[in-house]
């Protein structure tokens, strides 16, 4: 039985404990002195890479945790030094960044936005790290990098693909050094027009979601601008492994090109279905039936086997390239690892390099002098040929390359052929396109 | 007192005590020793703990009392998220409306899914939940993108046309969230020798809410309502042909298990201020259920216990990686320490999955009341010692 009888005791006692309670909150609000977030005071500074461990992007997320591993030793000065030696910039000593040795944690963003915002956090409050990098994925970046920006910390996005990152999402504190949906279709659509002419009839599956739709309006508009016809925009959910349904109604639609805008398993699977089918033997109005798929990585490559003979697509970076920079990086991952990087693992190193680089001409951690020293910055030696980080929208410009799936690949990881550099110039786009619309940068946090 | 009595009083008590000592409870260990990767008391995995505390006690009072099993809990949690982000870009960055909405909506919610699935019992229930739940998150993550943000997830921005409040603050960036100007994210840290405590405004808000829906659930566990809904339990082909309607009662725990989701969805936005798709997928919907079995279903302490360990292992375990295991064995010669790494690796990083796992399937062979029954087994081994020393000796005494 209850007794609901309020004693003088019981009523002093609570009251206490509920004064306590309400109090504490308020006398707790006084925040550190510390001029930044987690100002690295000792003889280390930490680093914290979130990338997707579990889930449909664990391949990519495996491979860019080497490469951060590998881009640590390189900072403190192990190995060969990598793509060090190739920098433009010879800040880097290689004692660390600004004397203080590189330490970092690592966590596992499941891809998806709450797991790895979790994560990430933990390394804010735990760990004290001063810089997030990673996320295999648009949707968890632009989610991290929002939590870096109100934390007051550096965010260095990996592998992210989306207009969004550096478009109606962008944030002050985050950067992005991986190409967009606009520039594959920008670097794309010349080559096209060249291989499959003016009069072709597009047929776009796509993933239904953010990044898919970023890249499907930015194809689109691409070859639209070709003179192209677009025939029909279908939808398929991230999660479908089966494709057929959505192969069948594209033999009946009069198209004479697919543009698979997959990414990951989803393009594995979409793209063995549509070579099953007979798409590629299938001649529709007097042309070739061709499939055409925007992003392309070598893992993915991998996932489809035969299947990408011959099919045209656009990466930021390919390991077979032959300038001093990739060479470098490409040797020492290798001795490493004993086989070449991905694209996602070029990407993540040169992303901790420029940002201690950055921080090292800054002379300070504090994220807003790390902006400042990113903004408009210009360097060279990473791969890519010369690169500018814009100040408007902290995206990267650079080459990007058009590359074909092997006729005759020599190994299991000799399966893309390069064959476009396109120059950064025709890729580069007005900070105020449409695409990238609707956002603003904000100004740089340091959580003081 | 409250109108309790002696022992649910006690366990009020105890967890206060808990859910208030948390930052010194969860963080035994020093900054800088190798032990400090186990130190769980930052604030983030703090007010995750708590806030899936209320969601796992919400959904006992529906899985506990009444044997419902819904498969779906994670819609209205997604839902009470969703609410209170778009709160706090239309109104205000106060978390008390934010949290109010969040309760509302979803209850709303719970109550058009309650009324259509609770037509059915058992596995169809779970089914029908379980549908509706899926269909939550496909249509959250594409069709209504305009009001969810679909795969990116509903972020603030900084043209929110904020009502109360501004859109963006002086120095160019978006408001945080607060309680009458408290900022949820504010942390006081307390240096006691090589330790450090983090007190956090948002965790210490989230405990007292975890207590009040704590002691809620204690008052319905105890009610004549509680009493109808185990009965519902026990039978309800008995009670129906007995001239009783249940469903107004299994309607009312469903509908009240979802306000719980709600409020913890509502939470988890005002500390963090995004709502992300997949917080409604299936795989959220069965952590619920996991954590009420792990903890014990149908007690009142099981559910917050279970949230707990299952939090503690995806943030803590998650993050150990094979450089850290190298530095804590470093002192073994080299051959033996890559062994035992070797043999660890699969257990911590991207396998804490599978570590989880293992502890679940040994909780459920052998302790199938949960952890709390695990706690009732030491209990009573250690009472069951001292009474046998007590009737050891008791015995001894007539023989000499």
């Amino acid at each position: 039985m209850s007794k609901s009888a309020f004693s003088r005791r019981g009523v002093l006692k609570s009251g206490a404990l509920a004064g306590t309670g309400l109090a504490l909150p308020t006398i707790f609000t006084a925040s550190s002195a510390a001029a930044f977030t987690n100002n690295p005071t000792g003889s280390s500074v930490t680093l914290g890479f979130n990338v997707p461990q579990t889930g449909p992007y664990a391949d990519e997320g495996a491979d860019e945790l080497r490469a951060y591993q590998l881009a640590v030793e390189h900072l403190n000065g192990g190995g060969d030094g990598g793509m060090m030696n190739t920098f433009s910039s010879k800040e880097l000593q290689g004692n660390g960044i600004l004397g203080k040795e590189v330490k970092f944690v690592t966590g596992d963003t499941q891809t998806k936005s709450d797991a790895a915002r979790a994560s990430a956090k933990s390394m804010i409050e735990k760990d004290g790290a001063v810089m997030i990098t990673g996320g295999s994925s648009s949707g968890v970046a632009i989610a991290v990098q929002g939590l870096c920006q109100e934390a007051g910390v550096i965010f260095m996005a990996g592998l992210t693909h989306s207009n969004d990152t550096t478009g109606k999402d962008k944030k002050a504190n985050g950067f992005r050094h991986f190409f967009n949906g606009y520039m594959s279709g920008a670097a794309l659509a010349p080559v096209l027009k060249n291989l499959y002419g003016t009069d072709r009839n597009a047929y776009h599956l796509t993933a239904d979601y953010t990044w898919g739709w970023t890249q499907e309006e930015s194809i689109a508009a691409a070859t639209e601008a070709l003179g192209w016809n677009t025939v029909e925009k279908v939808r398929t959910p991230l999660a479908a492994t089966d494709f057929s349904s959505y192969i069948a109604p594209v033999l009946n639609s009069g198209a004479d090109v697919l543009v698979l805008n997959h990414y990951g398993g989803n393009m594995v699977n979409s793209l063995t279905n549509a070579v099953q089918f007979g798409l590629r033997e299938k001649v529709v109005n007097g042309k070739n039936f061709e499939i055409v798929v925007p992003l392309y990585s070598r893992l993915m490559a991998k996932g489809a086997g035969a299947n990408v003979k011959g099919i045209h697509g656009s990466t930021n970076w390919h390991w077979s390239l032959q300038d001093e920079g990739s060479q470098a990086f490409v040797r020492s991952f290798g001795t490493k690892y004993g086989f070449p990087p991905s694209q996602a693992a070029h990407t993540v190193y040169c992303q901790t390099l420029l940002y201690a680089d950055a921080v090292q001409r800054a002379g300070s951690f504090n994220p807003c002098a790390v902006v400042e020293a990113l903004e408009d910055y210009e360097f060279d030696g990473l791969g890519n040929g010369k690169t500018l980080y814009r100040g408007e929208d902290h995206q990267c410009f650079k080459d990007v390359l058009v590359v074909r799936g092997k006729e005759n690949p020599t190994s299991e990881f000799d399966l893309l052929e390069v064959v476009e550099v396109t120059p950064a110039a025709q890729v580069t786009y007005p900070a105020d396109h449409p695409m990238f619309a609707g956002g603003a940068l904000g100004s740089c946090n340091s959580g003081a | 007192m409250f109108g309790l009595d002696n022992k649910d009083t006690r366990l009020l008590l105890v967890v206060a005590v808990l859910t208030l000592c948390a930052p010194f409870i969860l963080n035994p260990f020093p900054t800088d020793s190798a032990m400090a990767q186990f130190n769980a008391g930052y604030p983030d995995l703090m007010q995750r703990f708590v806030i899936f505390g209320i969601f796992a006690i919400g959904f006992n009072i529906l899985f506990g009392l009444t044997g419902y099993l819904s498969f779906g809990h994670a819609a209205f949690l997604g839902v009470g998220s969703y609410s209170a982000v778009w709160m706090f870009k239309l109104l205000s960055m106060n978390v008390v409306p934010a949290i109010l909405l969040s309760v509302v909506i979803s209850g709303l919610f719970a109550l058009l899914i309650g009324f259509v699935s609770l037509r059915r019992s058992g596995i169809y229930f779970s089914i029908l939940t379980l549908a509706f739940a899926q269909m939550s998150f496909n249509l959250a993550y594409s069709v209504l993108t305009p009001i969810t943000n679909g795969e990116t997830g509903l972020q603030l921005t900084l043209d929110d046309p904020r009502v109360l409040g501004v859109s963006a603050t002086a120095d160019g960036s978006i408001p945080v969230t607060n309680l009458f100007g408290m900022e949820m994210r504010s942390t006081f840290e307390m240096a006691l020798g090589p330790w450090a405590f983090q007190f956090n405004a948002g965790y210490y808000l989230c405990a007292l809410i975890l207590l009040a829906a704590f002691y809620l659930s204690i008052r319905i566990f105890r009610s004549p309502f509680g009493m109808m809904l185990r009965a519902v339990k026990s039978n309800q082909q008995r009670m129906n042909y007995t001239g009783l309607n249940t469903k107004p009662y299994t309607l009312a725990a469903f509908v009240i298990s979802g306000m719980y989701a709600g409020l913890a969805g509502g939470l988890m936005a005002s500390m963090d201020p995004l709502a992300g798709a997949e917080r409604m997928q299936w795989t959220a919907s069965g952590e619920v259920v996991l954590m009420t079995i792990l903890g014990g279903a149908g007690t009142l302490i099981g559910p917050v216990l279970g949230a707990g360990f299952i939090k503690y292992f995806e943030n803590i375990f998650s993050k150990i990686n094979d450089h850290v295991l190298h530095s804590w064995f470093s002192f073994m010669p080299d051959g033996l320490e890559d062994f035992v790494v070797f043999i660890i690796h699969p257990f911590i990083g991207k396998g804490w999955h599978l570590t989880l796992g293992i502890l679940f399937m040994l909780v459920v062979v052998f302790l199938p009341g949960g952890l709390v029954e695990g706690g009732q087994r030491i209990a009573k081994w250690v009472k069951g010692r001292k009474n046998k020393d007590d009737s050891a000796s008791a015995t001894k005494t007539p023989a000499e």
